[in-house]
């Protein structure tokens, strides 16, 4: 009886062991799987009933619980609201979390793994679960000269340090007030969602990542001109046939240059001059003997293709695959297919800048526990070199000319060199023109990046332009950070 | 084998035992070790307990309730009157089991009163009040089955009462008038307020039978035969018994409705058949028929058949959405999910959230505010329990305590296997309470006697002089 009493034993401790396995791989394993699924309003409860740590600028906070009088214990106050909506997102009890609030969500809350022995610690004196508080690296008077400088205007700006890729800025309007949505009444919330949802606006989207991305007009000729140069097919001296108009291959389509002129009025013009004039039939030539397979390997090493985590997820812009040669002329000079976050042209601006390495864009700072030490603070990144320093020189000579003596006058400051390209791209027959600036300053010490976009025409329909409504705002980032 | 316990000193256990009276007075004269192992170990249990109740208030309601803590108390003097009973009339019985049980309870007791206060019950509302007042009627039961339960080889007499008085109470609930549907199985009698599951004491009653039985039978179960294909199968009159068995679980599992008593039943039924008889070939057959009927169970019944789906995919949307689908099984995995590695700590987890959270759920409940490690514990607790029995099994020398003592053991460790396994989905989730933690009073009634019956048997095991080891290999 005892061999079959033994092999019973073993029977038995096997179904204990999988009982073992089992609450393992549940209480361990797949946890993580399990907080995550949507049905699991554990992890709801658990965000409010912990003291959801602040979102800080420079130890300021922009998001932060106070204790409220009510079953979640703690509300979500946005000091300045409409400012910095964009980079905080909104945090709700039924309906998601956005930006910051909703990328950093396990950290504010305090459950990420690296806040694990907090957590054993908090639970060992009793403390209240806190969460960490997160900081960015957004520039409160940045950030206030951008918005101020939108004023009404729909449209984007994003500034960032092109030596690191910290983001100063990111402004989207028309913003929203995410005090509405953080409200503990869920019908309430509902109601201001599908209103903020319906508005035609949309102001929960955040422009400078997101949304229906926009056609990058003239600013697209950088990439252009950093391709054709920094492959070795032409230099900046190469000229071009410089007619007033010209009809596209196997097409009716006529195009011109803006003001329907020649490019300077000589024979022919140089890649430096269109860009410093930022005409368009030389860049439509140039687009077609460089080839659309060389400008899409540099869009990519720009960054095309690529969503960016800021941490917020950003759109990947995208370029514009087998296009005929009537559509790769048109793209040259951004019309026809590209279409780009303003993310992405500051990120062009940043590499230039930055000696042409691209820095991943971000907005972290460093992650703070509640006993103040750092739980994560992030070195900057290198994503790609998509061009050479050389290139990088030439270009920035160029974009400088393009501020110093050409089309993007309106972003000049006294006494520094500012680099820049305006863009005002079109979006069909009767549509208002896209209004674009994107640069850097100051040309020989980069401090920041900037892209701006207004949309609409900036009001003006088709007669605004890239220099007279986008450049002036740049100019007012540019110097905010100049004079920091 | 030997037995390395700290057992009697050798004299006492070579004097000749003439009648019971003697036994007792040998006993009283010599220093009672396991007596006063068992004292120390269940103070600890009782302080565990006292401790969870105590955290539980302060986690959930922030102040003592000194009434509940005082009800606690006179739970705490009853196991201290057990372990007095012990002294005198089972002095060599296991130290380990009564503490054990004792934790296990009172931790279920605590999360269940726990639950109540997530709810907002108060008095006899709250289930964890009338679970103490099950633990103290099972408490009571047990002692008394100590005192007049002297020597198990009685029982042996009454093995075919035993079988029916098993299948009686098995087939009690299918009686119209007093048996009763709860949540979809029907398992449970009626009589005026009181509501009783009797198949919870059946498979005591079954188990003394099987003994019983098997321990008349195994000569011949385990001799005669043809051989097929390397294997002695049973002759067809030897094949009654298994029959009668497989038809009753089939019969629970059709018409009760419930597959975890079904498959209760049945594998404590194999494993003792196959521990008297060394057969593999019984058990071999035996899980063919069940397996068999289970499967054709599966495809024509719409429950067992909901219950492979929502274990399979647990979650698809569609089997989670399910009237009788994974939703609770889902919620409880995400409440052990959220209690991790080490909990959330008692009163500070959600565990109200799972349907059933402080009956068939209450393991979920536990793993959510005890963690992993909790748990962990709670199925070490179990498989010492286990082991404990199965040693009794090792050492005794008659036929039917063996048989009996491993029977009581493993129904106990197919139980937590059935329910623990259900809850985190290594099979199908069944019905089945969870041994001395769950809410219900039947269940406890039963566990404790079928502690009492292992203190019992153990004590006898210890006391006998072990002349010749006799070892069947």
């Amino acid at each position: 009886m005892n061999k079959e009493l033994r092999r019973i034993s073993i029977v038995t401790l096997a179904m204990f062991l999988a009982l073992f396995v089992s609450t393992s791989v549940i209480q361990v394993f797949a946890v993580d799987d399990l907080r995550a699924d949507p049905r699991n309003v554990r992890t709801l409860y658990a965000s409010y009933s912990a003291e959801r740590g602040p979102i800080l600028l420079s130890g300021q906070p922009i998001a932060e619980s106070v204790a409220v009088d009510s079953v979640f214990e703690f509300l979500r106050v946005y000091p300045e609201p409409e400012l910095y909506a964009p980079v905080t997102g909104y945090f709700t009890l039924n309906q998601g979390n956005t930006g910051i609030e909703g990328a950093f969500n396990d950290f504010l809350t305090g459950t990420a793994n690296e806040q694990f022995l907090d957590q054993l610690g908090a639970l060992v004196t009793g403390q209240r679960p806190q969460g960490a508080a997160v900081q960015l690296t957004i520039d409160p008077v940045v950030q206030q000269a951008a918005a101020e400088a939108m004023g009404d205007l729909k449209g984007a700006v994003i500034a960032i340090e092109p030596a690191t890729g910290r983001i100063l800025a990111m402004v989207s309007t028309p913003s929203f007030d995410p005090n509405r949505l953080s409200s503990h009444s869920t019908s309430s919330v509902l109601e201001a969602y599908d209103q903020l949802l319906a508005d035609p606006d949309d102001p929960l989207v955040n422009r400078t990542i997101a949304g229906d991305l926009y056609f990058p007009g003239s600013t697209f000729k950088l990439l252009v001109a950093a391709a054709a140069i920094d492959s070795g097919q032409f230099t900046s001296t190469d000229v071009f046939e410089n007619p007033p108009q010209l009809q596209l291959p196997l097409s009716t389509r006529v195009i011109t240059n803006s003001g329907g002129s020649t490019c300077g009025g000589t024979e022919t013009v140089s890649i430096e001059t269109a860009l410093r004039l930022s005409c368009n039939i030389p860049f439509a030539e140039l687009g077609l003997a460089l080839g659309q397979d060389t400008i899409d390997d540099y869009a990519t090493a720009f960054g095309f293709g690529t969503a960016f985590e800021v941490p917020m997820t950003a759109t990947p812009s995208t370029y514009p695959q087998d296009m005929d040669d009537a559509q790769l002329m048109l793209s040259s000079f951004g019309q026809f297919d590209t279409r780009v976050t303003p993310l992405q042209m500051a990120l062009i601006s940043a590499a230039i800048a930055n000696g042409g390495n691209l820095m991943q864009p971000t907005l972290l700072d460093r992650i703070i526990a509640p006993d103040l030490s750092i739980v994560q603070q992030p070195d900057p990144v290198l994503v790609s070199q998509p061009i050479t320093r050389t290139t990088a020189e030439t270009m920035t000579r160029m974009m400088v000319a393009g501020v110093s003596n050409g089309v993007a006058s309106n972003a000049r400051i006294e006494g520094v060199d500012v680099a820049g390209k305006t863009g005002t791209a079109e979006n069909g027959a009767d549509r208002p023109y896209t209004l674009w600036f994107t640069g850097f300053a100051p040309a020989q010490n980069p401090q920041v990046a900037i892209a701006v976009v207004v949309e609409d025409g900036g009001g003006r329909g088709q007669d605004g332009s890239g220099n007279q409504i986008a450049a002036p705002i740049a100019k007012r980032v540019l110097e905010a950070v100049l004079s920091r | 084998m030997s037995s390395t316990d700290a057992a009697g000193p050798t004299l006492e256990a070579a004097a000749p035992r003439v009648t019971m009276t003697e036994a007792i007075t040998i006993k009283l004269r010599t220093p009672a070790k396991l007596r006063n192992l068992e004292l120390l170990l269940l103070l600890v249990a009782i302080g565990i307990t006292g401790a969870a109740v105590a955290l539980v208030q302060l986690g959930a309601i922030g102040e003592l309730d000194l009434t509940i803590i005082g009800y606690g108390a006179g739970l705490g003097m009853l196991a201290l009157g057990m372990h007095v009973v012990l002294r005198i009339t089972a002095p060599d019985a296991d130290p380990f089991i009564l503490p054990i049980i004792v934790t296990l309870n009172g931790l279920g007791v605590a999360m269940i009163y726990r639950l109540d206060l997530a709810e907002g019950y108060v008095g006899w509302e709250m289930a964890g009040v009338r679970q103490m007042v099950w633990t103290a009627i099972a408490m009571v039961i047990a002692l008394a089955v100590l005192l007049i339960v002297r020597n198990h080889r009685v029982l042996a007499r009454y093995r075919y009462v035993a079988m029916l008085v098993g299948i009686a109470l098995l087939l009690l609930p299918m009686l119209p008038g007093i048996g009763q549907t709860i949540n979809g199985a029907r398992l449970w009698i009626q009589v005026g307020p009181f509501s009783f599951q009797p198949g919870e004491i059946g498979k005591i009653a079954l188990a003394v039978f099987f003994a019983g039985y098997l321990m008349t039978a195994r000569e011949s179960l385990s001799m005669v035969g043809r051989t097929f294909l390397g294997m002695r199968l049973p002759r067809g009159r030897d094949l009654g018994p298994i029959l009668v068995v497989w038809v009753a679980a089939m019969a629970v599992l059709v018409f009760q409705r419930d597959l975890g008593t079904s498959l209760l039943y049945f594998g404590l039924f194999l494993v003792m058949i196959y521990v008297a008889t060394g057969r593999l070939s019984w058990v071999l057959l035996g899980l063919t028929l069940f397996l068999g009927g289970a499967l054709i169970a599966a495809q024509t019944l719409g429950y067992v058949n909901n219950r492979f789906a929502a274990w399979l995919g647990a979650f698809e949307q569609q089997n989670y959405d399910a009237i009788g689908g994974s939703y609770q099984l889902v919620q409880g995995m995400f409440g052990l999910a959220d209690g991790g590695l080490i909990g959330t700590g008692l009163g500070q987890g959600r565990p109200d959230i799972v349907p059933l959270a402080e009956s068939d759920f209450i393991v979920a409940s536990l793993g959510e505010e005890l963690g992993l490690v909790g748990l962990f514990a709670i199925l070490g607790l179990y498989l010492l329990f286990v082991a404990r029995g199965f040693r009794i099994g090792f050492n005794g020398t008659d036929d039917f305590g063996r048989l009996l003592a491993v029977g009581l053991a493993f129904v106990v460790a197919l139980q937590v296997f059935i329910v623990i396994g259900g809850v985190t989905r290594v099979i199908p989730l069944t019905g089945l309470t969870t041994p001395f933690l769950a809410a219900g009073g039947s269940a406890l009634v039963a566990n404790w006697i079928i502690a009492a019956l292992l203190l019992r048997l153990s004590d006898t095991v210890r006391h006998q002089p072990r002349l010749v080891v006799t070892d069947d290999e």
